[in-house]
C-alpha cells in the first residue's frame, strides 16, 4: 500500500507529538494555572507554523507536481488528504450544530455528505484516473470535443469553487474572532495568510501533504471533546455507542419541559426567509445601502412530508460526485487500482467524523436541556451595554453566555418573563454549537483550543484545495489551453500563483457579510456542482452518444435553473415546488442538465469516431494506456 | 490472452460485468439511503439500545453500508481486472 515506508512513520510520530503537546498544555492548565491566552496562541502558532513548514518544504517548479502532486500519492494517504479536502468548516463547525438545531432533519447532511462517495467510487474515480490529466475542464474539453466545452466547464468550476471557498473563509473568521478575540474581519485576513503559505508555493503537492497533517489534527480535535462529554454524561467513553442514552434522555426532558418540536421527530422545520433577511440587514449596515428587508415569512405547507429532506440528501450526494476539487484528487494516485481503493479510504476517514457528529449533537443537546434550562435569567453590564444572561447555580452570571452573546450568535430572551430559562428562550446559532459545547459543559480551556485548531484545520485544508481548482481553471484551462498554447511552464505557474492570491482576496471580500449558515452556503456550492458537472461527467463516461453541443447546453441550462430556483426561494420561501428549499435547488438544475444534454445530443450529430474510441479508452484499465504523466495519449480534440 | 478480435469481445464482456455490478450496488445504496426516510415514524417506534431505528438509519446505519459498498466494489473490480487481463500498472 505504501511505496514509501517512511511516510506512515513520519505521520505516526506527528500524531503522537500532537497528542503529547495537547496533553502537556492540558496538564499545565489544570495544575500550573497556565493562562488561557497562552494556550490559544500556542495552538494557533504550532498548527499554522506546521502547515507553513510542510508548504515550504513541498515547494515545486514542476508542473506535474504543482497540479497533481506528481501522481505519486498512495491510496491511503490520498484517502486522508481527500478527507481533509472534503471536511470543511461545514462538516467540522456547522454540521453537528445543524443536527442540534434540526434534530432528525439535519441527518440529510450526514447521509448526503457520505453517500456521494458511493457514486464517486462506482461511477467516476477509476475513469478519471485513467484519463489522467490536470483539471476537470480538461476532461470536459477532451470528451466533448474542444475549447468551447472546456471554457464553459472552467467557468462552472470557478463558480462552484468560489461559492464553497467563501463559506470556508466565513468559518475561519468565526473561529479566529471567538478564539483569539480579534475582530471577524481581521480573523479572516490572518486565516487566509495561512492558506496562502501552503497553496502558493507548492500547489497540489504541498496541499496534499498539508492536508494529511490537517486531517490528523481535525479528527483528533473532534473525537477528544466528544469522548470527554460522553464520559461526563454517561461514564462510558465510546460516544458513538453511548448516545442512544442521550437520545432517550432528550426525549424524556422534552416531554417534561413540554417542548413540542421533538429531536428525533422528522420533517418539522417550515421554510423561512430568515437567512436572506439577516444577510440583507447586514449588507445594509456594512455598506450603508438601503435594500428593502422582507417581512419574516414562514411557509408550513409541506411540514411532515419527506420531500425536502430527500431532495437535500440527493443533491448533496450528486454534488459530492460533481465537485471539481474532489474529482481532481483521483488524478493524484499512481494507478486505477489505487484510485478505487482510495475512495474507500477517503470515505472511511470521513466516516470517523460523520459517525461521531450525531453523538456530539445529542450530548450537547442533553447537556443544555439538563443543566442549563431551568437556571435563573439575570443581566450583566459589559462595555457600556446591559446583556441578558444566565446565572449559574451560585448566582453568578455564566461566563460563556456573555462571550458568545458578544459574537451576536447567541441571544437570551425571557419570553414569559418568569425569570427562568426555558429551552425556547435560548436562541443559539448552529455554527456556534461545536465551538461552544466544551465551554458550556465546563471542560478545560485546552479542549476548546483544540476544537478551534481542528476547525481551523478543516476550513484551511478545504480552502487550499478550492484555490488550486480556481487557479488552475484560469492558468491552465483559459490561459494555456485556450488563449496561449505556447505559454511556458514558468509563466503558467506564475499566473496560477497570482490567481491563488486574487481568489483568496475576492473570497475574503465576499465573506464579510454573513450570507447564511456555513452549511447553507456550502449546500449552495453542492447544488451548483450537481446542476453543472455531475450530469455531463456521468453521461460523458456512460453514454457515448453525448456530444459537445449537448454538454454545453446542459451545463449552462443546469446552472441557470439552479441559480434561478435558489435566488427566488432564498428571497421568498413561498416560491417552492414540493416544499424543497433553495439549498436543494441543484435537483432541478441536474434534471434540466440531463434533459438538455440528452435532448440536444440526439438532435445534433453523434460525436466522431475518435471521441467514441476515447470513451472506450477511459472505460478499460490496461497497462499500455495508463498515463504516467500528462499530457495523456488521449485524442483530445484541440 | 487472446488476439485483437478476442480482445474486443473481452473488453465488451468486462464492461457488461462492470455495469451489472454497478447496478446491483447502486440499488443497495438507494435502498438504505432513501427508503428509511419514508418510514421514519414507523421505524422510530422500534428502539434498540436507546436508538430509535429511524434516527439510527440516518445517523449511522446507512453510513456503515456506504463504506462497505465502496471497499467491496474496489476489491471485486481489482479482481475482475485480473480475470480479464486488464490489470494496470501497480508498482
Amino acid at each position: 500500500m505504501f511505496q514509501n515506508m517512511t511516510l506512515p512513520k513520519a505521520y505516526g510520530l506527528f500524531t503522537i507529538g500532537f497528542l503529547l503537546f495537547s496533553i502537556t498544555l492540558l496538564l499545565l492548565e489544570l495544575f500550573a494555572g497556565l493562562p488561557t491566552g497562552i494556550i490559544g496562541w500556542a495552538f494557533i502558532l504550532l498548527t499554522m507554523g506546521l502547515y507553513a513548514t510542510i508548504g515550504i518544504m513541498s515547494r515545486t517548479k514542476v508542473l506535474d507536481e504543482y497540479y497533481v502532486a506528481g501522481r505519486r500519492v498512495p491510496a491511503f494517504a490520498n484517502g486522508m488528504a481527500t478527507g481533509a479536502d472534503w471536511m470543511s468548516a461545514a462538516s467540522f463547525i456547522s454540521m453537528a450544530g445543524s443536527l442540534w438545531v434540526l434534530g432528525y432533519d439535519g441527518l440529510a447532511y450526514i447521509m448526503g455528505w457520505t453517500g456521494g462517495y458511493v457514486l464517486l467510487a462506482l461511477l467516476f474515480a477509476p475513469y478519471l484516473r485513467k484519463f489522467g490529466q490536470f483539471t476537470i475542464p480538461d476532461f470536459v474539453g477532451a470528451r466533448f470535443g474542444g475549447n468551447k466545452a472546456r471554457g464553459v466547464a472552467a467557468v462552472a468550476a470557478i463558480i462552484v469553487s468560489f461559492t464553497y471557498v467563501t463559506a470556508q473563509v466565513t468559518g475561519v473568521g468565526l473561529i479566529m474572532s471567538r478564539f483569539i478575540g480579534v475582530p471577524y474581519e481581521l480573523g479572516v485576513v490572518i486565516g487566509l495568510s495561512g492558506v496562502l503559505v501552503c497553496s502558493f508555493l507548492g500547489g497540489m503537492k504541498a496541499v496534499t501533504w498539508t492536508q494529511v497533517a490537517q486531517y490528523i489534527i481535525l479528527i483528533t480535535a473532534y473525537l477528544i471533546p466528544v469522548t470527554f462529554l460522553a464520559v461526563k454524561l454517561t461514564g462510558f467513553p465510546i460516544s458513538e455507542l453511548a448516545y442512544g442514552q442521550a437520545l432517550q434522555n432528550i426525549q424524556k426532558l422534552e416531554a417534561d419541559q413540554k417542548i413540542t418540536k421533538g429531536y428525533v421527530t422528522p420533517y418539522n422545520e417550515p421554510l423561512t426567509n430568515a437567512s436572506s433577511r439577516g444577510a440583507i440587514t447586514q449588507i445594509n449596515q456594512m455598506a450603508g445601502t438601503t435594500m428593502p428587508v422582507a417581512e419574516p415569512k414562514s411557509v408550513p405547507d409541506w411540514l411532515n412530508t419527506p420531500w425536502d429532506f430527500i431532495a437535500l440528501t440527493f443533491v448533496l450526494m450528486i454534488g459530492t460526485a460533481g465537485l471539481p476539487h474532489i474529482l481532481i484528487r483521483f488524478y493524484t494516485v499512481p494507478s486505477i487500482r489505487e484510485s478505487r481503493v482510495s475512495v474507500g479510504w477517503a470515505l472511511f476517514f470521513i466516516f470517523l467524523l460523520y459517525f461521531t457528529a450525531p453523538a456530539y449533537a445529542a450530548f450537547s443537546r442533553w447537556e443544555i436541556l439538563q443543566n442549563v434550562v431551568g437556571l435563573k435569567i439575570g443581566s450583566v453590564e459589559d462595555s457600556g451595554k446591559t446583556w441578558t444572561t444566565v446565572l449559574g447555580k451560585d448566582g453568578k452570571p455564566l461566563p460563556w453566555v456573555l462571550g458568545f452573546a458578544k459574537t451576536g450568535l447567541l441571544t437570551i430572551t425571557d419570553a414569559n418573563k418568569d425569570g427562568v430559562l426555558q429551552f425556547t428562550d435560548l436562541s443559539i446559532n448552529a455554527d456556534l454549537i461545536v465551538l461552544s459545547t466544551p465551554e458550556i459543559a465546563g471542560l478545560p480551556y485546552t479542549i476548546f483550543a483544540l476544537v478551534a485548531a481542528g476547525g481551523l484545520a478543516a476550513a484551511l485544508s478545504t480552502a487550499d484545495g478550492l484555490l488550486v481548482v480556481i487557479a488552475s481553471a484560469v492558468a491552465h484551462d483559459f490561459y494555456f489551453r485556450i488563449l496561449n498554447p505556447k505559454a511556458s511552464a514558468q509563466s503558467r505557474m506564475n499566473l496560477g500563483k497570482a490567481m491563488v492570491v486574487v481568489a483568496a482576496a475576492a473570497a475574503a471580500l465576499a465573506a464579510m457579510p454573513r450570507l447564511a449558515l456555513i452549511v447553507q452556503m456550502v449546500s449552495w456550492a453542492f447544488s451548483l456542482a450537481a446542476g453543472s458537472f455531475f450530469p455531463i461527467v456521468l453521461l460523458g463516461i456512460f453514454w457515448k452518444r453525448a456530444n459537445g453541443p449537448g454538454a454545453i447546453a446542459g451545463i449552462i441550462g443546469g446552472l441557470a435553473v439552479t441559480i434561478f430556483y435558489m435566488v427566488n426561494n432564498y428571497l421568498d420561501p413561498s416560491f417552492n415546488i414540493l416544499g424543497i428549499s433553495h439549498l436543494s435547488s441543484g435537483l432541478f438544475g441536474a434534471a434540466a442538465n440531463f434533459a438538455l444534454t440528452i435532448g440536444v445530443s440526439l438532435v445534433t450529430a453523434p460525436p466522431p469516431k475518435e471521441i467514441q474510441d476515447f470513451v472506450d479508452h477511459v472505460r478499460h484499465p490496461r497497462d499500455e494506456d495508463v498515463a504516467e504523466s500528462a499530457p495523456a495519449a488521449a485524442p483530445a480534440a484541440e | 490472452m487472446g488476439d485483437q478480435k478476442g480482445s474486443g469481445n473481452r473488453l465488451e464482456a468486462y464492461w457488461k460485468a462492470n455495469l451489472r455490478l454497478i447496478w446491483i450496488l447502486l440499488a443497495i445504496w438507494f435502498a438504505v439511503a432513501y427508503v428509511p426516510p419514508l418510514f421514519v415514524n414507523q421505524l422510530n417506534a422500534i428502539v434498540i439500545a436507546g436508538f430509535p431505528l429511524g434516527y439510527y438509519m440516518g445517523s449511522q446505519g446507512s453510513l456503515i453500508v456506504f463504506v462497505v459498498l465502496i471497499f467491496y466494489y474496489a476489491w471485486r473490480m481489482n479482481k475482475m481486472d485480473q480475470e480479464y487481463g486488464l490489470r494496470d500498472k501497480d508498482k
